[in-house]
């Protein structure tokens, strides 16, 4: 037992130096001296792979790898881990090769990439997938620009390395010229099988978590609140036998997090010359791990949410769920700039260095302090002035119809007076959408019309629709369902709030071009994100997908998602083959996006155009959620 | 039995196989969890105690094996093995059902053979709980309770009480079981997690026998309200 903690033997060395650095920037900070003061090592930059051009050939092979200390067989594709950068061009009509020269099949998707169904890569959905020794080729027209990435679609290959960055060169002129172009795809590492992970997760759902709460926790809270307060505070956790520290399935206790492929102790570097304009694009490529992104000493303005250009917001940090990406600009001065990505739970990071001189090296800042949980993220309702007291706990049964006057901080005034319309009734679950149920529905309102029936939001400000749990959500497989949903778009979510830093918000998002489709949602689907943690169960409206029927839709319509997040953990959902316009609030300007974090508790709406025919998948892009939390969307002529 | 464990197993295996990706959400899966292996102290011999748990199955339905027993001097002093269907029948509990039979080594003590349905899950306060009803030959009735609660001190140092309470419904000479409340153990287990699958630890446990049940310990001069130091390791795969 080399170590007992959570660092795998090769972070030793860069957990060591951590805690000197702790130390040694404490001690600076009493001097007066800045905490931001430089290390002088040597270092390396090692460009990350790249392709260009139109047409490409890639194989999926094992590879041998080595994040750890102890050598690993990791499934590459093109030879690396990440995959090399793919670099195409607006307009251009690509042709991939891909050969699998792995034992199994195997599959590449193109994440966020509007293309025809066949070439969306996701086996038993869009194609067979690539058997063993065949070649499939993926040809279409390149219809967007920004970044985005690809990753295996089969099993749990995406653990072990199949995954790579997309750089689209815009055809027209970029908005946010820059001097220099750094691709960041962050991502976690583990020595173990997936389908070992998985099976531990399963047979002890806090397996991987130590940051469990302790006798130490307790006391102190009691010593702060008082004993009686403290009682209150933690007895709705303990009845409902939830804990506030269920940040992260998989934690660092097995992940090595690495950024472009760089593992803490070496970290990536990135070369600037002073005065001039770097542009970050930001990937998660993680199989479970959202993280917390910050440069310590610098601005980073934000100008693109998913690939697509956003008018340009200037943040200190941001939280990027699996699957996301986001592209920031920052100018930095001379000096060495620390790039630190802090795991949720803060089990760990992955770092670089953003450097005039290569010899020059940031410090790596101390963790932040471990957020948790709070009965916002259980979606209870806030009494006022009784944040401590008897919040009605609500067994099996409790649920709650009165979310019509759903207070909302990012939607104005305007969204609460529309919210308030008088007759709407709560509809019976089924109703809101019996495809989902398998069953057929009773007086189906699946389709709403939206002239005349007040029941569908004005496009941009989200839903009006009362929050309905279906009978599908209740029994062993779903232990919470929430009471109160709110829109919590300006909520930077646990940890980041207030923590003095101006934090990235999905409210922040604004299309930098205007909203290409300006139609009212016609119709919504209100779907549910369930799930049993301590069972470690997943599904959508506590249908896994095994037992689901597809989600249609109707080829040329424009309809609403809202999701209600019935669990304690962050859901980044993502919709293949159709953008998700999400609903921050100025239908002008809503922002367009493939994945879209939903929050513990919370509810969250976008808008999508059904203009992809075809079968498409529809997910939680955490890896472990995926095989329960899924659903086949077919978009058709009839939409049935 | 074995037949009845076979088809149980069978219609476990025989659930739906759609998969996305070609990932299965709801695998058949085996886990082994040695909750105490543990020498107490004693007179003369020193005795290893076993309480184990094992299951195969899949996420709502499996098939539950328990045992708990003692050796001593170099033999099976009294074991217990138990059989049961596991299904989950709230987010936190599991309804088991099966058969239970109680073997002792010494002569002319007979093997007890039961009926089993009960309740295994966690209560609100996180105290996990395990308590059944068992149904024997002769009208003969048996209720337990078991119950246990984590003091994490640290992430890997944990204060475990526990506390068991078994009951009959009325006297079995044979194997020196008086009615009422027969038996109750109280134990506290300060364990040290070096791994989620090796953990060893240091406990008190208080066992004390009462009514009939004590009688005949008494008669047999054996101890009927006994502390003991213990020693062991709890395992888990
Ligand atoms: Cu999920």
């Amino acid at each position: 037992m080399k170590n007992p903690l959570y660092f795998p033997s090769s972070q030793l060395i860069s957990r060591r130096r951590f805690v000197t650095g702790l130390a040694a920037g404490g001690a600076l900070l009493g001097l007066g001296l800045s905490p931001a003061r430089l290390l002088a090592t040597t270092g390396s930059t090692t460009p990350m792979p790249e392709r260009r051009g139109n047409h490409f050939t890639l194989d999926i092979a094992p590879l041998t790898v080595n994040f750890t200390g102890a050598m690993r067989t990791a499934t590459a594709i093109g030879g690396s881990v990440p995959g090399p950068v793919l670099r195409w061009r607006e307009g251009d009509t690509v042709t991939l090769d891909v050969t699998n020269r792995l034992a199994v099949d195997s599959s590449i998707h193109w994440h966020g990439i509007i293309l025809p169904t066949g070439m969306d890569g996701v086996p038993e959905i869009s194609y067979p997938g690539i058997r063993p020794g065949e070649t499939f080729r993926y040809r279409f027209t390149v219809r967007q620009s920004g970044t985005f990435w690809y990753h295996s679609h089969s099993g749990f290959q995406e653990q072990t390395g199949m995954y790579g960055p997309i750089v689209i060169e815009p055809r027209d002129q970029e908005p946010n010229p820059c001097d220099r172009d750094y691709v960041v795809m962050l991502s976690d590492w583990t020595d173990e099988e997936p389908d070992s992970v998985y099976a531990k997760l399963k047979k002890l759902s806090h397996y991987y978590n130590f940051n469990e709460r302790t006798v130490g926790d307790l006391i102190g809270e009691i010593r702060e609140k008082g004993l009686a307060r403290t009682w209150n505070d933690r007895a709705m956790w303990n009845r409902m036998r939830m804990s506030d520290r269920d940040l992260s399935d998989v934690t660092g206790y097995t992940y090595t997090y690495l950024m472009n492929g760089r593992t803490p102790s070496e970290g990536w570097t990135g070369l600037f010359k002073p005065g001039e304009k770097v542009r970050l694009r930001f990937i998660n490529g993680s199989a479970m791990t959202f993280f917390d992104v910050r440069i310590p000493g610098l601005k980073m303005t934000v100008v693109a949410a998913d690939g697509q250009d956003i008018q340009p917001v200037a943040v200190d940090e941001f939280r990027i769920g699996v699957a996301e990406t986001y592209d920031v600009v920052v100018e930095p001065d001379d000096g060495a700039y620390c790039v630190f990505a802090q795991a949720i739970d803060r089990s760990g990071y992955a770092h670089g260095t953003l450097t005039p001189d290569i010899s020059l090296k940031a410090e790596v800042p101390p963790f932040d302090p471990l957020p948790l949980l709070s009965h916002k993220d259980m979606g209870m309702r806030m009494n006022m002035g009784d944040m401590d007291g008897s919040m009605s706990m609500g067994d099996a049964g409790s649920m709650s119809m009165n979310t019509m006057d759903s207070g909302n901080g990012a939607m104005n005034a305007k969204t609460k007076r529309e919210s308030a319309m008088p007759g709407m009734q709560p509809m019976e679950g089924a109703d809101m959408n019996n495809t989902v149920m398998g069953a057929p529905a009773k007086g189906t309102m699946a389709s709403m019309p939206s002239e005349g029936m007040s029941g569908l939001g004005k496009a941009g400000y989200g839903s009006n629709a009362p929050v309905v749990h279906v009978p599908t959500e209740f029994g062993p497989h779903v232990a919470m369902r929430t009471e109160n949903p709110q829109y919590r778009l300006d909520d930077p979510g646990a940890g980041l709030r207030n923590n003095g830093r101006r934090v990235l918000c999905y409210a922040d998002l604004r299309n930098l071009h205007p909203t290409p489709d300006p139609r009212e949602p016609e119709r919504e689907i209100q779907l549910h994100l369930t799930g049993n943690m301590s069972r470690y169960m997943w599904s959508i409206n506590g249908v896994k997908y095994a037992d689901a029927e597809p989600l249609r839709f109707r080829y040329g319509e424009r309809l609403r998602i809202t999701f209600v997040n019935d669990t304690m953990m962050n859901h980044p959902m993502h919709l293949h083959g159709m953008w998700s316009d999400l609903e921050t609030g100025d239908p002008k300007a809503i922002p367009r996006k493939h994945t879209v974090i939903v929050q513990p508790g919370s509810k969250i709406s976008y808008l999508v155009t059904a203009d992809a025919m075809g079968s498409w998948a529809y997910h939680c892009h955490l890896l472990y959620h995926m095989a329960g939390m899924f659903r086949k969307v077919v978009v058709s002529e009839e939409g049935k | 039995m074995r037949k009845l464990a076979l088809t149980m197993l069978l219609l476990l295996t025989l659930t739906g196989v759609a998969r996305a990706g070609g990932m299965e959400d709801d695998p058949l899966l085996a886990a082994l969890i040695v909750d105490r292996l543990e020498m107490r102290t004693a007179d003369g011999s020193n005795p290893i105690f076993w309480d184990a748990d094992a299951w195969i199955g899949k996420d709502l339905n499996k098939l539950w094996f328990k045992t708990e027993g003692e050796y001593r001097d170099q033999k099976i002093e009294e074991a217990e093995f138990q059989a049961l269907y596991s299904r989950a029948v709230d987010p936190n509990w599991d309804l088991q059902a099966g058969v239970r039979r109680d073997t002792y080594q010494e002569p002319g003590m007979p093997d007890r053979n039961w009926l089993a349905v009960g309740f295994m899950g966690t209560a609100p306060y996180y105290f996990d709980v395990d308590t059944a009803l068992f149904l024997g030959e002769d009208g003969r009735t048996s209720f337990r309770f078991k119950t246990e609660y984590e003091f994490m001190f640290t992430q890997r140092l944990v204060l475990v009480p526990e506390f068991e309470l078994n009951a009959y419904g009325k006297n079995d000479p044979a194997t020196r079981t008086g009615s009422g409340i027969s038996e109750t153990e109280l134990g506290l287990r300060l364990r040290y997690e070096i791994r989620r699958e090796f953990a060893p630890y240091v406990g008190i446990n208080w066992n004390r026998l009462y009514g009939k049940t004590a009688d005949y310990a008494k008669e047999e001069g054996a101890d009927f309200d006994d502390v003991q130091f213990v020693i062991g390791v709890r395992l888990r795969f």
